[in-house]
């Protein structure tokens, strides 16, 4: 009897631990070991928070500001206020000529950037502060207005865009039909379509959707179209010389075969829409994150809106990384995934 | 040596008498003048030239002949993936146009369907026939036994190795009771053990199954252990040679491959192929060379 672990195939040119090819100190698509897999990926993160706390801890790294702690006799210092050092050094050289009291202060960055400790405060403190202004939105209410945004966007996207798509990359002359003029359609950008949007569907959800729809839409159905082609046609073949006719070629033999492809597709479109969100928010009225960030930067509470946005980038992540361990469920057979 | 005098024309008197039956049975599948052109951007390549033969009804028929000689072409003819530029191909008599589940294929690579566990595969003709489920996986289930490939039954394609799949590959064409199996190269992917397993083990689902085989091969000893008959085919274009009938009896077991009668048959073969007034060549696979036969087809 033959063993099932006996795997037929082309062997990776690489082993294992990566060293298949010794002396090369560049190795071309070496494999990692879990361990290091997850040392990088936490330094990939590490690594720009380490520049941003230098540039906010280390006094004389960047600090083109100084933060006024008394302003002395200078009548249009503020404490708290940040001025730049040239306009202190001047005030200072000032009150030494005129032998006022001269004002002091620290070094510090601008008011747009916000140390990272300050951020992770806000982190917490934009989720329990009440919203200052009376239309205002708690920042948890603001992300779901947002998810529904996305969500809706997606969804109408997508019911639109994977059959055609499929259908486009199963048929030729369905292909011939639609793609050229979605090929036109997707390098116009979505935002012109903004007070198109409004004027047809109103200032609340419905353009917002729409701008996302647009955005998203039309590169899914050439995306998912382009996968499908990819579907092996010995498959198709395989399954005529069994019995299997016209649409159930498509439903049980292409469609199954580019599944997992599809899937990795959706989730690359998902991340696609997240970047329409702000721009379909601020069409109509303003909502959602976006309202929150507009409202936080009027107050100039930058670490908030820092918060904000990488909440944004946080539930992107977040969502991918689900989705990839839910595909891998999903999708037991697919080699690429593993 | 007997094989000096001994001729691959000169049978025992039971394949002799094999043979004869087996002729004076129906005949299944009868290719009459097919030809085959395909356009390559200007010019045109003649894969093969009015090419007649019959199969009988449990025929283990083999087609062989140099690389490029248009086997593959044949068997995707006789299969209906693709359609021939001239003559017709009948099964039972009757004229077939594009593919159909009593025509089965088994193709070189494997082609199972990665996202079907191994029953599942084995049942998808069935499922595409509408046979219930209950029935479907019921007659899954015992072609995998007859393969003994039973515990295998609920892994994944990716989880067995080269013979396993062929196999299961080869029943998913036999559960759709086709009047004839085709097989393009079916274990040229297999190392040479494997091979000769799978080799014994598709005699052994022939013998047991109604079925005509049409086996596509380059492996002359393959040839002549599994053929009833051996179909040569010449290259550029792709002709008839000549139809050699194996003079080995049955059942066939690997004692026969250092028989004489093997040794003169595949003699003979080797002759027609390497050593033909058609090419003159050494090369046991020469490189065909494409251009030439490109240029030679131009007007
Ligand atoms: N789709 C095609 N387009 C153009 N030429 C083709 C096509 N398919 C096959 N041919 C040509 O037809 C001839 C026969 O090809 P075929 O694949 O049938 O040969 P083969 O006998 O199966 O060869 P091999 O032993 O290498 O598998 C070759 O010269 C090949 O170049
Ligand atoms: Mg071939």
């Amino acid at each position: 009897m033959l063993n099932a672990v006996e795997v037929v195939g082309a062997k990776p040119a690489l082993s294992e631990t990566g060293d298949a090819v010794p002396g090369q100190w560049f190795r071309v698509r070496a494999p990692l070991t879990r361990r290091v897999r997850i040392f990088l990926a936490i330094c990939s993160f590490l690594l720009p928070l380490a520049v941003w706390s230098a540039v906010s801890y280390v006094p004389f790294l960047w600090h083109p500001d100084v933060l006024i702690s008394d302003p002395g006799d200078v009548d249009y210092f503020l404490p708290g206020m940040r001025v730049t050092k040239a306009t202190f050094a001047s005030e200072i050289a000032n009150s030494k000529t005129n032998h006022t009291d001269p004002p002091q202060g620290t070094p510090c960055n601008p008011v747009y950037l916000p140390a990272p400790g300050d951020v992770l405060a806000a982190f917490y403190t934009s989720f329990t502060t009440p919203p200052q202004d009376q239309d205002g939105l708690w920042l948890h209410q603001s992300l779901w207005q947002s998810i529904q945004t996305i969500f809706w966007g997606f969804v109408v996207s997508s019911i639109i865009g994977v059959p055609l798509g499929i259908l486009c990359g199963a048929h030729s002359g369905i292909a011939r039909l639609v793609e050229p003029f979605v090929e036109f359609f997707r390098y116009l950008p979505a935002p012109a379509f903004g007070t198109l949007a409004v004027a047809v569907l109103g200032i609340y959800a419905g353009p917002k959707i729409a701008i996302i729809v647009i955005g998203t839409l039309f590169q899914q159905i050439l995306i998912i179209a382009n996968t499908t082609r990819k579907a092996d046609f010995a498959l198709v073949e395989a399954a005529l010389t069994l019995g299997t006719r016209n649409l159930r070629l498509l439903t049980s033999v292409i469609i199954p075969s580019v599944l997992p492809d599809l899937y990795r597709d959706q989730r690359i479109l998902l991340g696609w829409a997240w970047t329409y969100l702000i721009v379909a928010e601020l069409i109509g009225a303003t909502t959602g994150i976006s309202l929150f960030i507009t409202q936080q930067s009027r107050y100039q509470h930058y670490a908030n809106v820092y918060a904000a946005i990488a909440m944004i980038g946080i539930l992107g992540l977040g969502t991918d990384l689900v989705l990839a361990a839910l595909g891998r469920k999903l999708f037991p057979w697919d080699k690429a995934a593993a | 040596m007997n094989a000096d005098t001994l001729s691959y024309l000169d049978q025992p008197p039971e394949v002799q008498a094999r043979l004869a039956r087996l002729k004076a049975r129906n005949v299944i599948v009868s290719v009459e003048g097919v030809s085959k052109r395909f356009a390559t951007g200007q010019s045109e390549v003649t894969a093969l030239e009015s090419l007649s033969f019959r199969t009988h009804q449990r025929e283990f028929l083999c087609v062989i002949g140099p690389s490029g000689c248009g086997k593959s072409t044949l068997a995707r003819i006789l299969a209906g993936l693709e359609p021939a530029s001239g003559g017709v191909v009948r099964l039972d008599g009757k004229p077939v146009q594009g593919p159909g589940r009593e025509r089965g294929m088994v193709f070189q690579g494997y082609t199972l369907f990665p996202w079907l566990s191994v029953r599942r595969n084995v049942m998808f003709g069935l499922r595409m026939a509408n046979i219930s489920k209950a029935e479907a996986q019921r007659q899954a289930d015992e072609w995998l036994a007859l393969v003994g490939l039973e515990k295998f039954a609920d892994a994944y394609p990716h989880q067995l190795s080269g013979g396993m799949k062929q196999r299961v590959a080869i029943i998913r064409a036999l559960v759709n009771r086709p009047r004839v199996l085709l097989m393009d190269e079916p274990f040229s992917a297999l190392d040479a053990q494997t091979r000769q397993r799978m080799q014994a083990y598709l005699l052994e689902i022939w013998r047991k199954v109604d079925i005509t085989i049409i086996f596509i091969t380059h492996d002359l000893d393959e040839a002549v252990f599994l053929a009833d008959r051996i179909l040569v085919l010449d290259a550029h274009p792709g002709r008839l040679r000549e139809m050699i009938e194996v003079p080995l009896p049955r059942p066939r077991d690997a004692a026969q491959l250092a028989s004489p009668a093997f040794a003169a048959t595949k003699a003979r073969l080797e002759a027609l192929i390497h050593g033909g007034e058609a090419h003159g060549e050494d090369d046991p696979y020469p490189a065909v060379p494409l251009l030439t036969s490109v240029s030679n087809e131009v007007e």
